[in-house]
C-alpha cells in the first residue's frame, strides 16, 4: 500500500506532466458530466436511505458501535471486504498490474494472506472477549485504565494516519476522475461520511460498506467478462494476446531502458509476465509482507467489525466470506490490469495518472465504447461512483474506530471510570465521531499536495508492531501483563514511526532539486561505460545508510555513449520552431486530404508536446522555489538513513520482544488472576457479549 | 447472562478443556506457520529464483504466475480446512464444556 500511495503522490506530479486536457477537467468529458453526477446521485441517495433506516434503530451504545451485534456472518464478510478494498487497493493494484504486469499481481497476494492471521488468531477470541474496542480486549486482564489509554492512543494514531492517506488520495482521485476541486471533494466525502456515522452508527456504516462491495464486485465481474470473452475464457489464449500486444511490448521496453536493446519483441512481451519490473528490493518486500500479514489483524477498524456479529461462529464465517470476496477480487484485477494494458495502453493510463490509478476506469470507458460514446461514459461514471463510495465507506469505518477509542476507552472508561449512563455513552460516541470527522476534513485539506506516502506504511507498521503483539500475547500468553503491554505498544509504535521518518518515504529536498534541475538544464552527454560486475552490500548496509557501506547493484552491461539531453527551455524553443514551420502557409495550396490531415495531426502532437514540456518546466520551477535553500528533510537528513520503505522487519520483532521482556521482569497480580477466565472465555464463548434482542 | 459464580480455574483444569486447548494450539500453529512460509516463498522466489519463475509451462503462462495464483488457492483451502475443523470438532467440544460448567453452576 505504501508503494501504491507513493504512486498516488507521484500522480500529482504526473498530472502536471501529462499535459492532457483530461487531467485538468477529469477523465470524464464535459458533455457527459451530467451522467456522472446522476450515477453519483443515485448511489448517494441509496446510502442516505440506508442511513435513515439505520438511524431509526440506533439508540443504544451496542447499536451505535456494534450494530446491536445483529450483523450476520455473510453480511459482515461483505462489509469487511467493503472496508478493506480501499480505493488504493482496488484502483491501485489494477493500475500496478497495467503498468508493471506480474509484480502488480504479486503485490496483491499479501493483502489476502493477511486474513489467515485474522481468521486463525484474532477473529473469534476478539468476539468472545471484546465489547466495542481493542482497549476492551487488552483491559480484560490488564490494568483497565492504563491499557485503555495506551490502546486508545495507538488506535487513534493508526486511524488518523490511515484516514489522512485515504482523504488525500481520495481528493486527488476524484479530481482526476471528474475534475471536482480537491477541497470540495474532501468536504463532500467528509460530510457524507459524517452523516452515515453520526446518525446511523455501525449499522449504517456496515450497510454502506456492503452496498459498495457488491457494486464493486458486480462492476469488476462485468468488465472481466467483456475483456475475457473474446478469448473464449481461455487463460493461455488471453495472456498470449496480452504479451503479443504492441502497447505492452512498448511499455516493457520503456521500463527496461537500455537493457531492452538486445531483446526480441517476443521476449519483451513475455517479460510483462515475469517478476522484477517494479519490486526491486526483496528485503523491503518481506518487510512489507510482515507488516501486512500481522498489521491487518491489528487494524482497529478491522477488529471492530468482529464485535458486530452475534457469535464467534459468525465471526469465523465472516472471515471466510471476506477472504473469498477479497481474494476473488484480486484475481479479477489480474484481468482488469492486463486488459487495461492491452486495450487502453500503459502510456495512456500513465498520462492521465502516473500511478496507474485510472487503469480500471479507463478500461471501463474503453469497453463501453470509448471516449465519445454514451455507454463508455456511463461505464466510466459507474466506476467513478463506486470509487467515491469506496472512499466514503472506508473513511466511515476508520472514523468510527477512532471515535470509539476516544469516547468508549478514554471518556467512558478512564475519565468516567465506566460509570456513564447508556444515554451519556451514546451522546459521547456521536460527539466523538463528529470531532474525528471534522479533524479528518481539516487534516485532509491541510495535507493537500503533501507527501502522505509514508502514512499508510506507518498505519500498517504501527498496527503490526504495537497492536498485534499486545492483543496476541494478551490472548495467548499466560505471563503477559500490563507493563509488558504498555512497554511493547510504546516501543513498537515509536520505533515504527521513527524509522519511517528517516526512510525513503519522506521528501528529501536535495533529490527533488537535483531532478528539477535536470528538467530545466538538461543532462550532459554521458561517455560509453564498460560492463560492471554486481555489487552486494552486507545485510546491515541493506537496512541502514552507515559509513563505509556500498550499495547493492546488479551487474550492468556495457552501455554506449549517450547524447546530452536538452533542458526544458531549449526543448520548448525547438518545438515552437516546429510548430511555426507546420503552421506556415504552404507554398502551393494543399488539396490532398490525406496530407492535410497529416499536417493537422502533426500540429496537434507538437502542441501537446509543448503543453507537456511547459507543465514539466513549471513544476520543476515550482519545486526549485519550494525547496530553495533547503538541503535536509524535516528530520534534518539529506538522504534516507533507514533504507527500507517499511519498518516492519525491525519494529515488529521489537514490539513482541518488549512485551515479553517487560512481562517477564514485572509482576501484575490482576493479569495473572484473570488468565483462567480470559482463556476459558475466549475458547468457549461463555459470558460473551450477547446480541441485542430485537 | 452475566454469571460471576463460574469457577474459571475449575474449567481450565477440566481435562476436556485441556484437550481442546492442546488440539486447538497444535492445529492453529501448524496452519499459521505453513501459511507464513508459503506466503514468503513468493517474494523470495520472485527475487532469488527468477529463472524458475520464468519457466513457461502452459502457453505463455510461467511458474511465477501459477505460483502467485496458488497463493490464493492455498489461502482459501487453509480457511476452508480451519472452518471445517472448527465447526465439526472445536465447537462441539466447547459446547460440552459449557454444558458441564453450567450444570455444575446450577
Amino acid at each position: 500500500m505504501n508503494l501504491i500511495l507513493s504512486r498516488w503522490m507521484l500522480s500529482i506530479a504526473g498530472l502536471a506532466v501529462s499535459g492532457a486536457a483530461l487531467a485538468d477537467n477529469g477523465a470524464v468529458a464535459d458533455e457527459f458530466k451530467w451522467m456522472t453526477f446522476t450515477v453519483f446521485g443515485v448511489i448517494i441517495a441509496i446510502t442516505m436511505a440506508i442511513t435513515y433506516w439505520a438511524a431509526r434503530t440506533t439508540h443504544t451504545t451496542s447499536e451505535f458501535y456494534a450494530a446491536g451485534r445483529s450483523v450476520s456472518g455473510i453480511q459482515n464478510g461483505w462489509a469487511i471486504a467493503g472496508d478493506y478494498l480501499s480505493a488504493a487497493s482496488f484502483l491501485g493494484i489494477a493500475g500496478l498490474i497495467s503498468l508493471y504486469g506480474y509484480d502488480g499481481f504479486m503485490y496483491s497476494v499479501g493483502w489476502l494472506v493477511a486474513y489467515i492471521t485474522v481468521l486463525l488468531v484474532i477473529a473469534e477470541p476478539c468476539r468472545n472477549i471484546g465489547k466495542y474496542t481493542m482497549g476492551d480486549i487488552l483491559a480484560f486482564r490488564n490494568d483497565p485504565k492504563k491499557t485503555k489509554v495506551v490502546a486508545a492512543l495507538s488506535t487513534i494514531t493508526v486511524s488518523t494516519f490511515y484516514l489522512t492517506a485515504q482523504m488525500v488520495g481520495g481528493g486527488v482521485l476524484i479530481k482526476t476522475l471528474i475534475g471536482i476541486d480537491y477541497e470540495t471533494s474532501i468536504i463532500g466525502v467528509g460530510i457524507l461520511m459524517l452523516a452515515y456515522v453520526v446518525f446511523g452508527g455501525m449499522k449504517a456504516t456496515t450497510w454502506v460498506q456492503i452496498t459498495k462491495a457488491v457494486l464493486l464486485v458486480l462492476a469488476s465481474i462485468l468488465l472481466v467478462f467483456l475483456v475475457w470473452a473474446p478469448y473464449g475464457f481461455s487463460l493461455p489464449a488471453y495472456l498470449q494476446a496480452v504479451v503479443g500486444d504492441e502497447k505492452v511490448i512498448a511499455q516493457v521496453a520503456k521500463l527496461l531502458g537500455d537493457s531492452a536493446a538486445n531483446m526480441s519483441k517476443e521476449e519483451l512481451g513475455q517479460r510483462f509476465l515475469e517478476p522484477g519490473l517494479f519490486l526491486k528490493n526483496p528485503i523491503d518486500q518481506i518487510s512489507l509482507g510482515m507488516a501486512l500479514v500481522l498489521g491487518t489483524a491489528g487494524m482497529p477498524h478491522i477488529l471492530m467489525r468482529f464485535f458486530t456479529v452475534p457469535t464467534a461462529q459468525a465471526a469465523r464465517t465472516s472471515v471466510i466470506w471476506a477472504m473469498g470476496i477479497i481474494g476473488g477480487f484480486y484475481v479479477l484485477t489480474l484481468f482488469l490490469g492486463t486488459g487495461a494494458a492491452m486495450l487502453v495502453g500503459s502510456a495512456k493510463i500513465a498520462a492521465v495518472d502516473a500511478g496507474g490509478n485510472m487503469a480500471g476506469p479507463l478500461l471501463a470507458q474503453y469497453l463501453g465504447g470509448g471516449e465519445n460514446s454514451l455507454m463508455g461514459n456511463f461505464f466510466l461514471a459507474f466506476v467513478a461512483a463506486v470509487a467515491f463510495a469506496t472512499i466514503v465507506a472506508v473513511v466511515a469505518g476508520l472514523v468510527l474506530a477512532a471515535a470509539s477509542a476516544m469516547a468508549h476507552d478514554i471518556y467512558v472508561g478512564v475519565i468516567r471510570g465506566d460509570k456513564a449512563t447508556p444515554r451519556e455513552q451514546v451522546v459521547a460516541a456521536r460527539v466523538a465521531s463528529g470531532i474525528v470527522g471534522v479533524i479528518a476534513i481539516t487534516v485532509g485539506i491541510l495535507a493537500k499536495g503533501q507527501n502522505v506516502a509514508h502514512l499508510v506504511a506507518l498505519a500498517f507498521a504501527v498496527a503490526a508492531s504495537s497492536n498485534l503483539p499486545a492483543v496476541f500475547l494478551t490472548l495467548y500468553w499466560k505471563k503477559c501483563n500490563t507493563y509488558g503491554i504498555i512497554a511493547g505498544m510504546l516501543v513498537g509504535s515509536l520505533t515504527a514511526i521513527g524509522l519511517v521518518m528517516v526512510s525513503p518515504n519522506m521528501t528529501y529536498p536535495k533529490a527533488v532539486i537535483a531532478s528539477a534541475k535536470k528538467v530545466l538544464d538538461g543532462e550532459p552527454a554521458q561517455p560509453a561505460k564498460d560492463a560492471q560486475p554486481a555489487v552486494k552490500a552486507s545485510f546491515t548496509c541493506e537496512l541502514f545508510a552507515l559509513d563505509g557501506c556500498v550499495k547493492t547493484e546488479a551487474a550492468k552491461p556495457a552501455t554506449p555513449e549517450k547524447p546530452a539531453k536538452p533542458g526544458a527551455a531549449e526543448k520548448l524553443a525547438k518545438l515552437n520552431e516546429k510548430l511555426a514551420a507546420l503552421s506556415a502557409p504552404p507554398a502551393a495550396p494543399v488539396t490532398d486530404a490525406v496530407a492535410l490531415q497529416k499536417t493537422q495531426d502533426d500540429m496537434a502532437k507538437v502542441k501537446k508536446d509543448i503543453a507537456a514540456t511547459e507543465k514539466a518546466k513549471a513544476k520543476a520551477e515550482g519545486d526549485l522555489k519550494k525547496f530553495e535553500g533547503e538541503t535536509a528533510s524535516i528530520m534534518g537528513l539529506e538522504k534516507p538513513f533507514f533504507l527500507l520503505k517499511n519498518p516492519g522487519l525491525i519494529s515488529i520483532p521489537l514490539g513482541f520482544l518488549m512485551v515479553i521482556l517487560f512481562s517477564l521482569f514485572t509482576r501484575d497480580k490482576r493479569s495473572e488472576e484473570m488468565w483462567d477466565e480470559l482463556y476459558v472465555r475466549q475458547n468457549t464463548g461463555i459470558n460473551a457479549e450477547a446480541a441485542a434482542a430485537h | 447472562m452475566s454469571n460471576t459464580n463460574i469457577n474459571w480455574a475449575a474449567i481450565d483444569a477440566n481435562p476436556k478443556f485441556q484437550t481442546l486447548h492442546r488440539k486447538k494450539t497444535v492445529f492453529l500453529w501448524s496452519l499459521m506457520i505453513f501459511s507464513i512460509i508459503y506466503y514468503f516463498m513468493l517474494p523470495i522466489g520472485a527475487a532469488y529464483y527468477q529463472e524458475l519463475f520464468k519457466t513457461k509451462v502452459w502457453g505463455v503462462i510461467n511458474i511465477g504466475i501459477l505460483f502467485a495464483l496458488s497463493e490464493f488457492v492455498v489461502a482459501w483451502v487453509l480457511a476452508f480446512v480451519y472452518s471445517k475443523k472448527a465447526n465439526a470438532e472445536f465447537d462441539a467440544m466447547a459446547q460440552e464444556i459449557i454444558n458441564e460448567s453450567v450444570n455444575k453452576g446450577a
